[in-house]
């Protein structure tokens, strides 16, 4: 029989906190074999990223293994010295982590740094390592490897880093590679590159690899095995196609409809019985032709003081209720364009229409009191850093009530705010806490209430489940919809993940570089798209209702 | 609510003071001397200017515990009638500099452009020259009286703080909040002032117990080379100072006495700092 390359034996990692002990990972078995790819998924605190910590026995300083084993080629990593670790790390088990930008000596040269790690466990010449290292930037494709080695990493993209980052962790030849969330925060198509890219180097190495994700897509293209996490315990473990066809644990079957598809249905996202209870909205009948769209953007321009144009010729229009997705990669253009449309920020030329009203003139210093302000809201992308650390839940829904409907504080400003927490189902005794006793989902409430608040009739969603687990992201997704539906609101939904404009808007707008590459029907548009650029788009984004195409049979 | 409010907040404090007695040290020494500056003159045993020639130069006794001066005046009586003189010179000064500082760096952190350019500009031409230099040239200049050692010390502090609040305002001023602020309503100035200077105030706090150590040892040094406050004020400086003349001839308690003071105070408001930031971040809340 085979002997396993890593085997995981009742892992139990405890850290203390001031609220005492936490379990973080509570009685986690795995193994993997050599040359395997296994990809780990799970929600935030399932104790994903920690197992990989463990492996790599990289914990900080208030985690601790508190039982268990870990056998790396029948050694126990758990007992391993400081020297043995040293020869573990980078030669034998190497590990690539989220945002490779800030995992990079920013004062350092890419070529310096792959030198480094050679040199670190190897026994060879400082010219041997540069020529290594050279050979490294060709294998992870790095186009003009000679030019890239002197490169500091500010001059890169983040997927170049990456694939920097990979070469590291290639460097000495390692069985094992942990890779923890290596795309997230990465483009569709740069991450289908740099994946794409890591499982070559994986198959064609014969090295192990475990995919840290929360992303069952992306886990599903990718791996073999996938093994489901939920608060440090492994509920489930199987091929993807079995694991996400018929997933047997309560909470793995949660997850996958929980997960927009190409198909899903925004109703479909929570299962039945869990779904807050469905309102019968009332359709509106459709505005009597003649009446002028609620938002009308005419060609709008905006430089920035370098003088590039960030958006250039942006045209655009909506009716009352409808929702407009607006989706494209970092540097499109689309957070730009949302926020002068919000009128955040200033239009360089253009004209922006607003119930027939021109919006465009208005500096946005001054547009804080025109009486359309309360008509634009906007929710913005991590919940984290949208409310302000000093305000109570209560604080932040009652400033805009405060601000633009000229509210007193007492009994009705009060009822009021409860309203919008009952209406985005935050419970009301969470409304004297502070944003950080909430929780994500919580806090993206607490956004949503707080936008909500003044009734407006446009409402620009800057990606507003980015920052979301999959399962947080279905309620909230199925609670713009309802409150959509309710007050007849208009969408501008910001987001690079297609598959959730898909399912939320009626039309969608592809950005690229600034201008408008594609516009239509959503689902016509994802189904048969037009240009090279959104079929590339549509083709990078990973999912898992269909069978993994990459893997070498 | 407020006085749940006001119970955690205690709770918080109390946590933080344990987890590092340092700060707690520092905290209970903070508060004896605000007592002492308060309740000072109904402490002493003798009056802090009136001479007795006869008991001059007089070695610590049970009578007079810290000894006494060339004039005879009782050491004890006179720091401890000193402290409220410090404190108040101290505490003013950076009073002053901190209010002044948070308004004109959280505006210029967050509009940017010329005004910031130009502030910045003028916080280096001000720390180009060696601070306690331009103290005292400002109280050569203005006349030597406790106000002028006030205004003196909070210029020369100027500059940290407006440093120090457009460096917080400006990592801040992308935030969703703040733009959530402005999306409701709410004008650049009131952002600022309502939203972002909060922010910054836990920080600031920190850097204002920091500078409290360094304003006392200011106006004492002011004190010290004869620019700063008149004898026969009682004041640390100028005990320091005469008594200089004496450590010659063995008479150490003339110095070491009013020296401790000053490190006692000092050293209470430097170590106090760190606690504090604790204590008022409300994200180090549960």
């Amino acid at each position: 029989m085979t002997s396993s390359l890593l085997r995981i034996e009742d892992l139990h990692v405890t850290f203390s906190t001031r609220g005492g002990l936490v379990q973080a990972v509570r009685g986690m078995t795995l193994s993997l074999q050599a040359g395997e790819t296994l990809g780990l998924v799970g929600e935030s605190g399932s104790g994903k990223s920690v197992t990989g910590f463990a492996v790599t026995r990289l914990l900080d300083r208030a985690g601790r293994i508190a039982a268990g084993r870990i056998l790396f080629r029948e050694q126990d990593i758990t007992k391993a010295t400081s020297g043995d670790l040293q020869n573990l790390h980078g030669a034998a088990i190497a590990m690539i982590f989220q945002n490779p930008r800030a995992a990079l000596n920013p004062i350092r040269p890419v070529g310096a740094q792959i030198a480094d790690a050679i040199l670190a466990h190897r026994r060879v010449s400082r010219q041997e390592a540069r020529t290594e290292a050279l050979n490294l930037l060709r294998a992870v494709q790095i186009r003009d490897p000679e030019r890239r080695m002197e490169a500091y990493p500010h001059e890169l993209s983040g997927g170049m880093c990456q694939r920097v980052m990979i070469a590291i962790a290639i460097s000495c030849n390692p069985q094992l590679l942990i890779a923890d969330e290596p795309t997230t925060g990465l483009d569709v198509t740069t991450q289908k590159v740099v994946m794409d890219l890591l499982a070559e180097i994986a198959a064609a190495r014969g090295m192990a690899t475990i995919l840290i994700t929360h992303d069952l897509g992306l886990a599903a293209r990718y791996c073999r095995r996938v093994a489901v996490m939920e608060l440090g315990r492994l509920v489930e473990e199987a091929d993807p196609l079995t694991l996400f066809r018929s997933p047997q644990h309560r909470y793995t079957r949660r997850l996958v409809a929980a997960s927009p598809t190409a198909t899903s249905r925004v109703e479909d996202l929570v299962p039945e019985g869990e779904a807050s209870p469905r309102v019968e909205v009332k359709e509106l009948p459709p505005p009597a032709a003649g009446t002028p769209p609620l938002l009308d953007v005419q060609h709008i321009v905006k430089r920035f003081d370098d003088g590039v144009p960030a958006v250039e010729n942006f045209s655009m229009t909506m009716a009352a209720g409808e929702s407009v997705g607006l989706v494209g990669e970092s540097g499109s253009g689309k957070s730009t364009t949302s926020r002068m449309i919000c009128r955040l920020i200033d239009p360089s030329e253009g004209e922006i229409l607003f119930d027939g009203y021109s919006i465009a003139k208005i500096p946005a210093r001054d547009f804080h009191r025109s009486p359309l302000r309360k008509d634009i809201q906007i929710v913005f992308q991590d919940p984290n850093e949208s409310l302000n650390p000093r305000f109570s839940a209560f604080d932040c829904i009652a400033h805009p009530l405060l601000r633009l409907l000229k509210m007193r504080a007492g009994d009705t400003l009060r009822r009021r705010v409860e309203e919008c927490a009952d209406r985005v189902g935050l419970p009301r005794d969470l409304l004297a806490r502070f944003p950080h006793q909430l929780s994500g989902g919580q806090k993206a409430r607490v956004g949503i209430a707080r936008a909500i608040a003044c009734r407006p009739r446009l409402l620009v969603l800057d990606e507003p489940t980015a920052a979301l687990d999959v399962s947080v992201q279905a309620v909230v997704l199925q609670l713009l919809d309802r409150l959509r539906r309710e007050d007849n609101l208009a969408f501008l939904f910001v987001s690079h993940d297609l598959n959730v404009v898909r399912m939320m808007c009626d039309r969608t707008i592809v950005l690229r570089a600034g201008g408008i590459v594609e516009q239509g029907e959503s689902r016509a548009l994802f189904a048969n798209p037009q240009t090279d650029y959104t079929r590339e788009l549509v083709e990078a984004v990973p999912q898992f209702g269909s069978p993994p195409s990459l893997l070498p049979a | 609510m407020s006085s749940i409010d006001a119970s955690s907040t205690l709770r918080h404090t109390v946590w933080v003071l344990r987890g590092n007695p340092l700060t707690a040290v520092a905290a209970v020494g903070a508060v004896f001397l605000a007592l002492i500056a308060i309740f000072g003159p109904l402490l002493v045993p003798y009056d802090p200017v009136a001479s007795d020639v006869p008991q001059a130069l007089q070695p610590p006794s049970a009578a007079h515990w810290f000894g006494t001066d060339q004039l005879g005046r009782d050491v004890f009586s006179r720091i401890v009638i000193a402290t409220r003189l410090d404190l108040a010179i101290a505490v003013t000064a950076v009073s002053i500099s901190f209010v002044i500082g948070a308004v004109i760096g959280s505006l210029c952190g967050y509009a940017g452009g010329k005004l910031d350019r130009v502030v910045g500009r003028l916080v280096d031409v001000l720390m180009a020259f060696p601070l306690f230099v331009l103290a005292m040239a400002m109280v050569a200049a203005l006349g030597n009286r406790v106000e002028n050692i006030v205004i003196a010390t909070a210029i020369i502090n100027l500059p940290f703080y407006i440093r120090f609040a457009r460096a917080e305002v400006n990592v801040r001023r992308n935030l969703g909040w703040v733009e959530a602020a402005r999306a409701c309503g709410d004008s650049n100035v009131s952002v600022v002032l309502r939203f972002l200077l909060p922010n910054v105030l836990p920080g600031m706090a920190v850097q204002m117990s920091l500078n409290l150590g360094w304003a006392i040892l200011n106006a004492a040094g002011l004190s010290f080379i004869g620019l700063g406050v008149k004898p026969p004020t009682a004041e640390w400086g100028i005990m320091v100072a005469e008594g200089a003349r004496f450590i010659s001839t063995g008479r150490w308690w003339l110095v070491a006495f009013p020296g401790l003071a000053l490190m006692v105070a000092v050293l209470c408001f430097n170590l106090l700092g760190d606690g504090l930031r604790d204590i008022l971040d409300p994200r180090k809340r549960t």
